[in-house]
Parts: structure tokens; sequence; C-alpha cells
């Protein structure tokens, strides 16, 4: 089976963010960044389906040049090549523009299964998986908890609202998007590290190619002002706790 | 010019969020001066669209299959495309449900557009809404702008819009019939079905206190577990904490768990994404411990504490007890 694993960079989770000057994205300076949990979560379960089916995982990231980092880590996990599309401006595409050029990059590689976490941790759309899906005119299923191979076809699980699920049967090729949570996740080994470095990455630069007009802008970008009043309760632990129990007590009568 | 709202229903059942963002729609309708109408699709589903036309909306279409009677994206998407290409509206308004997740993109990508994802406000501005939505798992807000021509696509977050704002109104209930095949469908679903028989009712609790990642392993996790004894609550926890299996399932509080709004709610190490808050924002009042001063779930708490959980716990169950005599 050769599967491809949409793989985002995006800013760590304990990242301090900052709006940028232009008020429309973040400052990215002084931020760092890894794979985003949920594409981690996919490229686990294309690990696990080629380990035990046989075939190729092929890592696609449309990110800037920082974005390799990720990829060589992607590849020392077990990925098996990866491609990267160059993008040093990614703001100046919404996203059926990311996806397009997935799409694009994806023309001669003829996937039986394509895997994409089921959102990123800073737009979080959740949605490049499935336009890519209907852009390579592929079925797809999304937030995804199992996946198994039988002929032809796969079997998945998928999370629907408040602990209900469904088995869903998809002919291949197919996209799925998978939840957090899926497998565990495996490190990296020394081994791995060392193989990563000699593993091909295709680059495809994206800068000759012109986006066309978004469908949808960010105008500005903010941190959200506050609907609630919420007390902050001050000093030590102890002292902080002792305010705490007589607010519940005598604010909010719950104890 | 009009706003099309997409209601969802499942073996006749409406998804409670279906409401409220109809009520969304008839708030934008009323401040750009537009009319509102709904549809709802599934193999019978005129007695849902005359009930979706009680409240104030235009006209409710009834779009009806045998083919949509079990959902596919394959079948929804290509039956919405044909009543929006024959409704013509400016804006599509749908519930940001699981569901919706699955089909809307695809919808959108076949109008040339993008939607816009669980949006939780707006505002207008020049005669035309701009959406805000949450990025970075709440750290941030965007305001977004459709700059393409219509349809415009948008789903609202859940709780983002009161359902009970709804008017009553006189709709007129139309019947839509898409063509379908069934060899476009190309996806077999099975039953809907549960994991294990749930025996835990979170909702039914009065008082819950819910710990996530800042608990940092298994064996932490009775720090937390005193606080909900001595508060004579139940214990819960965010999706991460269940995925490692540090809790059961059941447990969970968020939009893959349980929805609770118990008098009080405790969270603790909990950094409040939106996942997580949807499941428990309606709460009568909300404590909220965590390390990180700008973290989302002080967004929605009315009391605060920032600092080391493993400080503040013990702490606040030794004042409890004394509390309690």
């Amino acid at each position: 089976m050769k599967i491809i694993v949409g793989l985002k960079q995006v800013p760590a989770r304990d990242s301090l963010l900052r709006t940028d000057a232009s008020g429309r994205w973040i400052d990215e300076s002084d931020v760092a960044f890894e794979i985003n949990e949920p594409d981690a979560y996919a490229l686990e379960a294309g690990l696990q389906l080629k380990e035990k089916h046989g075939g190729e995982v092929v890592v696609l990231t449309v990110g800037p040049p920082r974005a390799a980092q990720s990829i060589r880590e992607a590849l020392a996990k077990g990925a098996d090549r990866a491609i990267h599309v160059e993008e040093e401006n990614l703001g100046r595409w919404d996203t059926l523009g990311i996806a397009s050029l997935m799409a694009r990059a994806l023309e001669p590689e003829k996937p039986d299964l394509i895997l994409t976490g089921l959102q990123s941790d800073d737009l979080g759309y959740g949605q490049t998986g499935v336009v890519l899906a209907e852009l390579l005119g592929l079925p797809h299923a999304t937030i995804i908890m199992q996946v198994e191979k039988t002929d032809g076809a796969i079997r998945v699980k998928r999370e629907l609202e408040e602990g209900w699920f469904e088995n869903i049967e998809i002919p291949l090729p197919a996209l799925l998007t998978i939840q957090s949570g899926i497998a565990k996740l495996r490190y990296a080994t020394l081994m791995g590290i060392k193989k990563a470095k000699t593993k091909e990455i295709r680059q495809v630069p994206a800068a000759g190619i012109e986006a066309a007009a978004p469908a949808v802008e960010i105008s500005s970008v903010y941190v959200p002002h506050k609907t609630k009043q919420t007390e902050i309760l001050k000093g030590n632990a102890q002292q902080a706790a002792a305010q705490l129990v007589e607010r519940l007590k005598f604010g909010a009568r719950v104890l | 010019m009009s706003i099309l709202v997409i209601l969802e229903q499942r073996g006749g059942a409406w998804n409670r969020m279906s409401f409220e963002t109809l009520a969304a729609a008839v708030q934008m309708g009323r401040e750009l001066g537009q009319p509102v109408s709904a549809a709802v699709a599934g193999d019978r589903v005129a007695a849902l669209a005359a009930e979706a036309a009680a409240y104030k909306v235009e006209k409710v279409y009834a779009i009806e299959h045998e083919l949509l009677a079990r959902y596919t994206a394959d079948a929804y998407t290509a039956a919405l495309e044909q009543l929006i290409r024959s409704v013509g509206p400016d804006l599509v308004l749908l519930p940001h449900t699981y569901r919706v997740r699955d089909f809307a993109p695809k919808l959108a990508t076949r109008f040339g557009r993008v939607l816009v994802s669980d949006a939780v406000g707006h505002r207008i501005e020049d005669g035309r809404p701009v959406l805000v939505r949450q990025l970075f798992q709440g750290k941030l807000n965007a305001d977004l702008r459709f700059t393409s021509a219509a349809p415009n696509f948008a789903s609202i977050q859940a709780g983002a819009y009161r359902a009970d704002s709804l008017e009553a109104g006189v709709g007129v209930v139309e019947s839509f019939v898409p063509e379908l095949s069934a060899s476009a469908i190309r996806t077999k679903p099975g039953e809907p079905f549960r994991e294990s028989q749930r025996g835990l009712d979170l909702t039914a609790a009065g008082i819950i206190v819910s710990v996530g990642r800042g608990i940092k392993e298994k064996d932490n996790i009775h720090v937390v577990e005193q606080l909900a004894q001595a508060l004579g609550g139940e214990l819960a926890a965010s999706r991460p904490i269940c995925d490692n299996g540090w809790l059961p399932m059941e447990r969970q509080v968020g939009s893959s768990g349980q929805t609770v709004a118990p008098k009080l709610y405790v969270a603790v190490g909990i950094s409040g994404a939106i996942q997580h808050l949807v499941g428990m924002k309606g709460s009568k009042t909300i404590v909220a411990i965590n390390k990180d001063e700008n973290a989302p779930i002080f967004e929605v708490a009315d009391y605060g504490i920032v600092g080391d959980l493993f400080e503040v716990v013990p702490a606040l169950v030794e004042e409890i007890r004394k509390a309690k005599g």
C-alpha cells in the first residue's frame, strides 16, 4: 500500500503567542515549531498499516523551509520519503489553495491511502483533508479511530458525538482524517535519526505558482475579549484556596 | 439576498445545535435585512420541516430521498449542492457538528469556496458579515471575511448562540427531491453504536471536578480524586486523559464525551481547548486551577487560581474539609 501522510508544522503547544505588526498573524520570530499533534497520529496510523501490510509511507508537507525539520522527524520515525511543497508565505493561500498545492504535488504519486490529522492546532479549520479528497475525486471519512484493511477496501471506525461510533466501508484509494489517540505515538530511534539523513525529500517550489484569489481572508488576529468576569484569587496556595472556599460557600452557595 | 440554514436530524431526532445555528441566522438576517430559510435532509422529513417552519423563517425545504436515510458524505453533498444551486442563497450556515465537519468542506469546494468553520460569533461591517473564530486552541481569536461572491459557507460552534432566542413564525414547507444515484455513493456506513453500556451519567451530577493534561501522569490522578470526594462530586476528565487510559472514556467531558452543566465545575490542569469548553461552559459556577494565566479555561471561569495544582488542590481539600466541619 502506498500511503501519503499530510503533515503540517505548527507553533509548539506551550508557545507564548503575540500578534505581528500587521495584526493579521502571529509574530513567529520567537516561536518554536513542532509537528501538528493530530498529524503525528496520522503518521503513526500510516506507519502501523505499512508494518502490517507492506508498502511505503510518504510524508507530504506544505510550508516554509523551517518545516524541513518536522519532515526529518517524520522520516526518523519511519516514513520512507517526503514531498516538501516549499512556500514562504502560507498566508497568501486559503484552505482550498493549500489543498490544491497538495493535489498538484501528488499528481505523479498514485497513492492507495491518504491520511491527515483531523485538524491543525494553529488554524484549526479541520478541512484540508476533506478538500483534498474532493479535489482528487476520492471518497473520504473524518475523525477516524481505527483502520482495518480488507480486500481492495478499508473498514474504519468513525467517531460521532457523545460516545457514539460508526463503522464505514470505503473502497481504495481513499482519504481519512485521523483522530488524536488512535494509537500510541512512537519515538524516533537513534538508528531512525541516522537513516533519515539519507532519505529523499522531493522539493516542489510553490513560489512560481499563481495563487487563485482566496475565498476567505483573516482580517485581524487578537487576544479574545473576556466575556465573563473572572475573579483571580491571589496569594499562596493556602490563601487562594481559603478565598475560593469562602466564595463557593457564600457567593455561589455551592458548598 | 438570503441566508440558508442546513438543519441536522438523525433518525427523526433533531441535533439541538441546528436551532442555535438557526438563531444565529435569524439574528444575522435581521441585521442585514435578509430573509432566512432552512433545509433538512433525510428519507422522510416533512414532519420535521413543519416543526422548523414554526419559527421565524421564510421557507423550510424538506430534502427527501431514500438514499438520504443514512448519512453519507457523497449523497448529502450532492443533495445540498443541488438545493443551493436551485435556491441561490448568499450565505449557507451549518451547525458545526461531526457530520458537518465530514461533508461541509466538500460541499464548499464544489462551489470553489472555503467553509469558515466553527465560528463563535459575528458582527456586520459595511453590510457584510464578519465571522469570529478561535485560533491556536482558543488562545487567539480571528476575524474572517468572505472575499468571494455568493454562495459563502460557515459553520457555527455549539453554544455560541441561544436557541431559546428564536421567535415563533409561519414558514412555508417546500419539498425538494434531489437526483441521486446509489452508484455514486462510495462509502457504506454501518449502524451507529456505543462502545459499552455507559454506566455513568455525568449530566446528573451537581458537582464535577475535572482533570486535564496538567496532572502529568496517571499516578497523580488521586490528587484530584480527593478534591472530588471532599466536594461530594463526580470525577471527570478532558480528552487526553481518557485517550491515555488514565480514566475510563465514560468520564470524558467535551464534544466527543458528555455535555454537562452542573452547579459547580472545577477544571484542574485543563487548558480549555474548544473541544472541552463546548462540553462544560453551560455550568453555573466554573472554577479553573491552572499554572498558565493565559490558558483559555480562564475565559469561561468565574473563579480562577493561577498556580501549581499539586500545591493548590491539597490546600483546597483541606479548606473544604474545614468549611464542612
